[in-house]
């Protein structure tokens, strides 16, 4: 199950000093074979946590490119930089006391009023999310639209960095979600009788008794127990 | 932007196979293995029953238990740190509660302890990489809770203690069955988006091993969305968390029987601090990056097991340490994601495990040792694997099923993790199967809790020490099920917050502070004859290239 390298090298450039590594491989794997210890930079190394942002440019190409390094393939003649830390200062809130309108984002985050739809932040999006149509439907008042487009956000701070409002969109968005799912999104009325039933102990006997059972009378039960279909 | 890798075109003509077998599977369902046919084939293909890949721990309170070698090279080895070298009479924080790890545990624990009457000055989260990188985050496919008129926690009870071949802690697996519609309640209230029915009621999918369909997700970011929202409640709390700054030793009073802070090291400035509190809650995750039998992991980048190393030499004990869970459904291609979660969530939808021959071979939905084990002898066993241009083996996960069973746009809708990291590399993956392969997904056993997440030691409760999550053993015996660890964190999480808030109320002061479990641990360790070379915790894996290593020479001293 070793990860067998490609035989083929690629020169990159980490922070301006030139290194040949594998191609094929992740930038992030790039950075750690030229012999990069990652401290910072690197967090889950699978999409999920925004922790190795990374901007790079192409020989021959003017543009900045935003990329995800555990999610990215190296390629010849790149130069990049990664960028672990984006510095923002995140507003301290009680979610209790909060209306989930736009203008309790816009009192929290002012600067999202100064968005000019540019859309660098949609452009610097590794997840490739809306993102400015997002801050958009903020100052619409439309949380529920805005909470939707910006689920799918890992807070890797690229946008934030690009934003010429100088938008935090992280936090924002943070703000947004959470607002959304206390008050707007429908309460799961099951959920509340179910928690209910176990605080007055209606299940305390049953599973007092089970607790107490063989590992030979538990497999019986395991074994005979009935499966709901999958669909439902 | 897409890398435009793609499929090779002998894999091409492969999936052809997929496809020409596809709408007939629609309608097929694979058997369910009998329990003896499960039992032969775990004996047969799991990796815990391969032979030579453990040993029994020789020293401490746990000898005799049988652990993977590469777990015992790390809890028989010798201190970071010389303890003479650390100066205790110098203390850099006094807290009543120190919260060593900043995942999904940790966080619950700090928001609880602070709930019930823990000022956040008092507390203190200390973390090795930033505040929420854990394993929670990457947890895609949902929590389990029996909320649904159904189901119960009696079942959901069952679920657990088949799953886990019955050698789960019976007490622990009920308080978590117990608690676990509270917790969804309680994430709901927080604000966690959970998928629902435009009514409210929550949209449950099954998972390996469950009788009943109790997955609550939030499409496929599920531990993303609950972390962040963890998170961002603690900061609002106002609990202060120190990044970068993992416990490299814990600290006991002079009898050794009860914790009373611990040494953190700042990976960064190289300086270490000497903390000082009341209570500890150790919450430090699992340890798929010790790449058990070489195999890739799903798992973030710390997750280097410190916890039990640190908790060991305190006296904690341990167990089913031997038991590692290997998801079933890893990426085998493309290779920069090699090893990387495919969640399960994709077989809750209706996708099939195929073989090169477009055949199914195993029921989607087995408990994931199981699965596993049946990927395995298909590729290694039968030879009906698939190998990728780099010669890894996989068998097809046939996730353009997920749309044609669940409607058009469910992939993107509910997996759109999925979608989106095969689409960066040139696959769609509601028109192509993916190639899948185990891959070490989780530390099934740890430290030794009661229910109210207290460490145990060979003598009873160890006091002040607290521990919740992956670090912890019993809730899941030998095998967890999908959707209970999420849940586990965020339940023992809470129980140990309440616990050590209720144990630093109950007027305890500040305890001396000694390393002398360190300098007893490190008698026993000479005894044995460990090499000394080998030092824990590990902290970080290492990766850099051979080539560089090879030539690098410590010039600055660390």
């Amino acid at each position: 199950m070793v990860e067998k390298l490609a035989q083929r090298f690629v020169k990159i450039y980490i922070m301006g000093k030139e290194y040949e590594v594998p191609e094929g491989i992740t930038i992030m794997k790039a950075v750690e074979y030229a012999g990069y210890q990652y401290i910072r930079g690197a967090g889950c190394r699978g999409g999920f946590c925004g922790a190795c942002a990374t901007i790079y440019r192409l020989k021959g190409d003017y543009r900045l490119y935003t990329a995800l390094a555990c999610q990215t393939t190296v390629k010849d003649g790149m130069y990049l930089v990664q960028i672990p830390f984006s510095p923002a200062e995140k507003v301290r809130y009680n979610i209790e006391e909060l209306k989930p309108t736009g203008s309790t984002v816009l009192a929290l985050y002012p600067e999202i009023a100064r968005c000019v739809a540019c859309n660098a932040c949609t452009k610097a999006c590794p997840q490739e999310l809306q993102v400015m149509d997002a801050i958009q439907m903020i100052k619409r008042g439309d949380l529920s639209k805005a909470a939707e487009l910006c689920f799918d956000c890992i807070s890797c701070g690229l946008c934030s960095i690009r934003c010429p409002a100088e938008i935090i969109h992280y936090h924002v968005f943070q703000l947004v979600r959470r607002l959304y799912g206390k008050y707007i999104a429908p309460k799961a009325k099951h959920l509340d009788i179910r928690v209910k039933e176990v605080i007055e102990g209606k299940f305390d006997e049953e599973l007092n008794k089970l607790i107490k059972m063989s590992p030979a009378e538990l497999k019986k039960l395991y074994d005979s127990r009935e499966i709901e279909s999958p669909e439902g | 932007m897409s890398q435009k890798i793609g499929y090779p075109d002998y894999m091409r003509d492969l999936i052809k196979i997929v496809e020409e077998t596809r709408d007939r599977r629609l309608k097929e369902r694979y058997r369910r293995l009998s329990p003896d046919e499960k039992n032969e084939l775990l004996k047969t293909w799991h990796p815990d029953y391969k032979e030579g890949t453990k040993r029994p721990l020789k020293i401490g309170p746990s000898a005799g238990l049988m652990v993977p070698h590469e777990v015992a090279d790390l809890i028989e080895a010798y201190p970071l740190v010389e303890p003479n070298d650390i100066d205790l009479s110098k203390v850099d924080y006094d807290v009543d509660l120190l919260v060593i790890g900043g995942g999904g545990a940790g966080t619950s624990a700090a928001i609880w302890a602070n709930i019930e009457g823990i000022p956040s000055e008092n507390i203190l989260i200390a973390t090795k990489l930033r505040f929420g990188d854990a394993n929670t985050k990457m947890a895609q496919g949902g929590i389990q809770a029996a909320d649904r008129p159904n189901d119960s926690p009696a079942i959901h009870f069952i679920d657990i203690m088949g799953g886990g071949q019955y050698t789960n802690d019976p007490e622990l697996v009920m308080e978590l069955v117990k608690d676990a519609p509270f917790i969804i309640k309680w994430l709901e209230d927080l604000g966690v988006m959970f998928d629902k029915e435009p009514d409210g009621t929550m949209i449950e999918l099954s998972g390996g091993g469950t009788s009943r369909n109790r997955m609550h997700a939030a499409k496929d970011y599920t531990g993303l969305e609950i972390m962040r929202v963890l998170m961002d409640e603690a900061l609002n709390r106002g609990i202060r968390v120190l990044e970068f700054t993992p416990a490299i030793e814990l600290l006991t009073d002079d009898f050794g029987n009860r914790i009373t802070g611990a040494v953190l090291w700042n990976m960064e400035t190289k300086e270490y601090y000497v903390v000082r509190s009341k209570a500890v809650i150790l919450a430090t995750g699992g340890y798929g990056r010790l790449h058990i039998q070489n195999y890739p992991t799903t798992n973030h980048y710390g997750a280097t097991m410190d916890g039990v190393v640190l908790a060991y030499r305190v006296g904690a004990k341990l167990r089913d340490l031997d038991a590692t869970q290997y998801h079933p459904t890893g990426a085998a291609y493309p290779d920069q994601i090699l090893g990387l979660l495919i969640t399960e969530k994709v077989r809750s939808m209706g996708a099939q495990l195929v073989n090169i021959d477009g055949e199914q071979f195993v029921y989607p939905l087995e408990t994931r040792d199981a699965v596993s084990a049946a990927i395995i002898r298909e590729c290694y066993g039968r030879d009906k694997g698939v190998k990728t241009p780099t010669g890894v083996r996989g068998v097809w996960l046939d996730t353009p099923m997920v749309d044609m069973i669940r409607g058009e746009g469910a992939t993107k809708r509910y997996l759109s993790s999925v979608y989106r990291m095969y689409a960066r590399f040139g696959i769609d993956v509601t028109k192509e199967p993916i190639l899948v392969f185990p891959t070490l997904h989780y530390m099934n056993g740890g430290v030794c809790i009661n229910k109210y997440a207290q460490v145990l030691g060979c003598n009873g409760v160890i006091e002040g020490f607290f521990a919740a999550g992956e670090t912890t053993g019993g809730v899941h015996g030998k095998n967890r099920l999908m959707g209970n660890s999420l849940l586990e964190v965020t339940v023992y999480g809470r129980r140990a917050g309440i616990s050590a808030a209720k144990y630093i109320k109950s007027g305890v002061g500040f305890g001396k502070l000694t390393l002398n479990h360190v300098i007893r641990f490190k008698q026993e360790l000479e005894k044995l004859g460990v090499p000394r070379s080998r030092r824990s915790p590990m902290l970080l894996p290492e990766y850099r290239g051979e080539k560089v290593l090879s030539k690098a020479i410590p010039i600055f001293p660390i």
